[in-house]
Protein backbone atom coordinates (compact mmCIF):
# COMPACT_ATOMS: atom_id res chain seq x y z
CA UNK A 1 0.00 0.00 0.00
CA UNK A 2 1.33 3.75 -0.89
CA UNK A 3 -0.43 6.71 0.03
CA UNK A 4 0.14 7.75 -3.80
CA UNK A 5 -1.99 4.80 -4.50
CA UNK A 6 -4.84 5.94 -6.47
CA UNK A 7 -7.13 2.68 -5.63
CA UNK A 8 -6.05 2.84 -1.46
CA UNK A 9 -7.85 7.10 -1.76
CA UNK A 10 -11.02 5.27 -3.26
CA UNK A 11 -11.38 3.10 -0.44
CA UNK A 12 -10.50 5.72 1.86
CA UNK A 13 -13.81 7.90 0.40
CA UNK A 14 -15.82 4.87 0.30
CA UNK A 15 -15.00 4.35 4.13
CA UNK A 16 -15.83 7.86 4.59
CA UNK A 17 -19.14 8.05 2.61
CA UNK A 18 -20.13 4.42 4.47
CA UNK A 19 -19.20 6.12 7.65
CA UNK A 20 -21.10 9.10 6.87
CA UNK A 21 -23.92 7.45 5.50
CA UNK A 22 -24.47 5.10 9.09
CA UNK A 23 -24.36 8.41 10.83
CA UNK A 24 -27.07 9.62 9.11
CA UNK A 25 -29.49 6.37 8.21
CA UNK A 26 -28.85 5.57 11.76
CA UNK A 27 -30.24 9.04 13.30
CA UNK A 28 -33.34 8.58 10.65
CA UNK A 29 -33.91 5.34 11.95
CA UNK A 30 -33.53 5.90 15.37
CA UNK A 31 -36.08 8.64 14.68
CA UNK A 32 -38.67 6.66 12.99
CA UNK A 33 -37.93 3.21 15.02
CA UNK A 34 -37.33 4.47 19.06
CA UNK A 35 -38.01 8.41 19.59
CA UNK A 36 -41.35 9.35 17.67
CA UNK A 37 -43.08 5.91 18.90
CA UNK A 38 -41.82 6.51 22.03
CA UNK A 39 -42.97 10.01 22.46
CA UNK A 40 -46.19 9.57 23.33
CA UNK A 41 -45.26 7.30 26.10
CA UNK A 42 -43.40 9.58 27.98
CA UNK A 43 -45.39 11.84 30.53
CA UNK A 44 -45.95 15.45 29.39
CA UNK A 45 -43.55 17.28 31.97
CA UNK A 46 -40.30 15.04 30.79
CA UNK A 47 -40.78 15.67 26.75
CA UNK A 48 -39.34 18.68 26.90
CA UNK A 49 -36.49 16.83 27.76
CA UNK A 50 -36.44 15.43 24.55
CA UNK A 51 -36.89 18.25 22.92
CA UNK A 52 -34.61 20.78 23.96
CA UNK A 53 -32.16 18.80 24.28
CA UNK A 54 -31.43 15.48 22.55
CA UNK A 55 -33.62 16.35 19.09
CA UNK A 56 -30.94 19.04 18.28
CA UNK A 57 -28.51 16.89 19.01
CA UNK A 58 -29.56 14.24 16.57
CA UNK A 59 -30.36 16.63 14.12
CA UNK A 60 -27.39 18.28 14.06
CA UNK A 61 -25.44 14.69 13.29
CA UNK A 62 -28.51 13.90 11.38
CA UNK A 63 -28.09 16.64 8.55
CA UNK A 64 -24.00 17.16 7.95
CA UNK A 65 -23.82 12.90 8.16
CA UNK A 66 -26.36 13.15 5.43
CA UNK A 67 -24.24 16.28 4.16
CA UNK A 68 -21.26 14.44 3.96
CA UNK A 69 -22.66 11.15 2.75
CA UNK A 70 -23.73 13.19 -0.37
CA UNK A 71 -20.78 15.07 -0.82
CA UNK A 72 -18.05 11.58 -0.06
CA UNK A 73 -20.53 9.61 -2.38
CA UNK A 74 -20.02 11.82 -5.33
CA UNK A 75 -16.58 12.22 -4.92
CA UNK A 76 -16.52 7.99 -5.00
CA UNK A 77 -18.74 7.97 -7.84
CA UNK A 78 -16.34 10.40 -10.20
CA UNK A 79 -13.23 8.50 -8.47
CA UNK A 80 -14.48 5.29 -9.83
CA UNK A 81 -15.52 6.75 -13.21
CA UNK A 82 -19.07 6.20 -13.13
CA UNK A 83 -20.37 9.21 -12.42
CA UNK A 84 -22.40 10.05 -15.28
CA UNK A 85 -23.50 6.54 -16.13
CA UNK A 86 -25.10 6.29 -12.70
CA UNK A 87 -26.88 9.65 -13.33
CA UNK A 88 -28.43 8.30 -16.31
CA UNK A 89 -29.24 5.09 -14.67
CA UNK A 90 -27.07 3.10 -16.97
CA UNK A 91 -29.25 3.69 -19.86
CA UNK A 92 -26.66 3.27 -22.87
CA UNK A 93 -23.94 1.77 -20.99
CA UNK A 94 -25.28 -2.45 -20.98
CA UNK A 95 -24.26 -2.38 -17.18
CA UNK A 96 -26.37 -3.33 -14.25
CA UNK A 97 -24.05 -1.86 -11.81
CA UNK A 98 -24.25 1.52 -12.99
CA UNK A 99 -28.30 1.21 -12.85
CA UNK A 100 -28.43 0.10 -9.07
CA UNK A 101 -26.04 2.65 -8.15
CA UNK A 102 -27.77 4.55 -10.47
CA UNK A 103 -31.08 4.25 -8.51
CA UNK A 104 -29.42 4.06 -5.22
CA UNK A 105 -27.70 7.66 -6.26
CA UNK A 106 -31.14 9.22 -6.99
CA UNK A 107 -32.64 7.62 -3.84
CA UNK A 108 -30.17 9.38 -1.46
CA UNK A 109 -29.72 12.43 -3.11
CA UNK A 110 -33.96 12.85 -2.85
CA UNK A 111 -33.10 11.55 0.88
CA UNK A 112 -30.73 14.43 1.50
CA UNK A 113 -33.09 17.05 -0.17
CA UNK A 114 -35.91 15.99 2.43
CA UNK A 115 -33.28 16.68 4.78
CA UNK A 116 -32.17 19.92 4.29
CA UNK A 117 -34.90 21.92 2.56
CA UNK A 118 -37.78 20.40 3.69
CA UNK A 119 -37.16 18.17 7.83
CA UNK A 120 -35.23 20.69 8.99
CA UNK A 121 -36.51 24.56 7.98
CA UNK A 122 -40.01 22.69 10.00
CA UNK A 123 -37.91 21.15 12.76
CA UNK A 124 -36.62 24.38 13.34
CA UNK A 125 -39.96 25.42 13.86
CA UNK A 126 -40.89 22.68 16.03
CA UNK A 127 -37.70 23.47 18.28
CA UNK A 128 -38.51 27.26 18.16
CA UNK A 129 -35.61 28.14 16.43
CA UNK A 130 -37.72 29.97 13.57
CA UNK A 131 -40.81 31.72 15.53
CA UNK A 132 -44.09 29.96 14.38
CA UNK A 133 -47.78 30.20 15.32
CA UNK A 134 -48.62 27.20 16.90
CA UNK A 135 -51.00 26.12 13.75
CA UNK A 136 -47.72 26.48 12.24
CA UNK A 137 -45.78 24.58 14.44
CA UNK A 138 -48.85 21.62 13.89
CA UNK A 139 -47.97 21.48 10.39
CA UNK A 140 -44.38 21.95 10.81
CA UNK A 141 -44.49 18.90 12.41
CA UNK A 142 -46.79 16.82 10.52
CA UNK A 143 -44.78 17.81 7.29
CA UNK A 144 -41.32 17.00 9.29
CA UNK A 145 -42.67 13.49 10.11
CA UNK A 146 -44.07 12.98 6.59
CA UNK A 147 -40.68 13.56 5.18
CA UNK A 148 -38.65 11.50 7.79
CA UNK A 149 -41.09 8.75 7.23
CA UNK A 150 -41.17 9.03 3.27
CA UNK A 151 -36.85 9.01 3.57
CA UNK A 152 -37.02 5.87 5.60
CA UNK A 153 -39.14 4.19 2.73
CA UNK A 154 -36.84 4.92 0.64
CA UNK A 155 -33.99 3.74 3.08
CA UNK A 156 -34.61 0.17 2.24
CA UNK A 157 -34.08 0.70 -2.04
CA UNK A 158 -31.41 2.60 -1.10
CA UNK A 159 -29.51 0.54 0.93
CA UNK A 160 -30.40 -2.63 -1.53
CA UNK A 161 -28.85 -0.50 -4.48
CA UNK A 162 -25.62 0.74 -2.44
CA UNK A 163 -24.69 -2.98 -1.57
CA UNK A 164 -25.89 -4.87 -4.19
CA UNK A 165 -23.84 -2.83 -7.04
CA UNK A 166 -20.85 -2.59 -4.90
CA UNK A 167 -20.68 -6.59 -4.32
CA UNK A 168 -23.21 -7.81 -6.78
CA UNK A 169 -24.32 -6.36 -10.17
CA UNK B 1 -49.92 7.82 1.64
CA UNK B 2 -50.47 9.94 4.55
CA UNK B 3 -52.16 6.81 6.13
CA UNK B 4 -49.42 4.35 5.14
CA UNK B 5 -46.39 6.68 6.04
CA UNK B 6 -48.45 7.38 9.76
CA UNK B 7 -48.11 3.39 10.26
CA UNK B 8 -44.17 2.68 10.71
CA UNK B 9 -45.08 -1.21 9.79
CA UNK B 10 -46.59 0.15 6.65
CA UNK B 11 -43.75 1.96 5.83
CA UNK B 12 -41.42 -0.94 6.13
CA UNK B 13 -43.61 -3.09 4.11
CA UNK B 14 -43.96 -0.26 1.27
CA UNK B 15 -39.85 0.42 1.15
CA UNK B 16 -39.51 -3.75 0.42
CA UNK B 17 -42.46 -3.51 -2.19
CA UNK B 18 -40.40 -0.43 -3.59
CA UNK B 19 -37.15 -2.79 -3.30
CA UNK B 20 -38.52 -5.59 -5.64
CA UNK B 21 -39.79 -2.61 -8.01
CA UNK B 22 -36.37 -1.15 -8.11
CA UNK B 23 -34.68 -4.61 -9.09
CA UNK B 24 -37.56 -5.77 -11.49
CA UNK B 25 -36.63 -1.84 -13.12
CA UNK B 26 -32.51 -2.81 -12.94
CA UNK B 27 -33.37 -5.71 -14.96
CA UNK B 28 -35.79 -4.47 -17.47
CA UNK B 29 -32.95 -1.55 -18.21
CA UNK B 30 -30.57 -4.04 -19.65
Amino acid sequence: MELADYGWWAQAVRWAHIGSGIMWIGHLWYFNFTQTPTMPKIPTELRPAVVRFILPEALFWFRWGAMFTLVFGLILAYMNGYLIDAIKLGIGSNNHKFTAIGFGMWFGAIMWFNVWFIIMPNQNKVMGVTPATPDEINAARRTAGLASRINTLLSIPMLYCMVFAAHYY
Amino acid sequence: MEKLLNSLGGTVIAGFVLTVIVVLLIHAIH
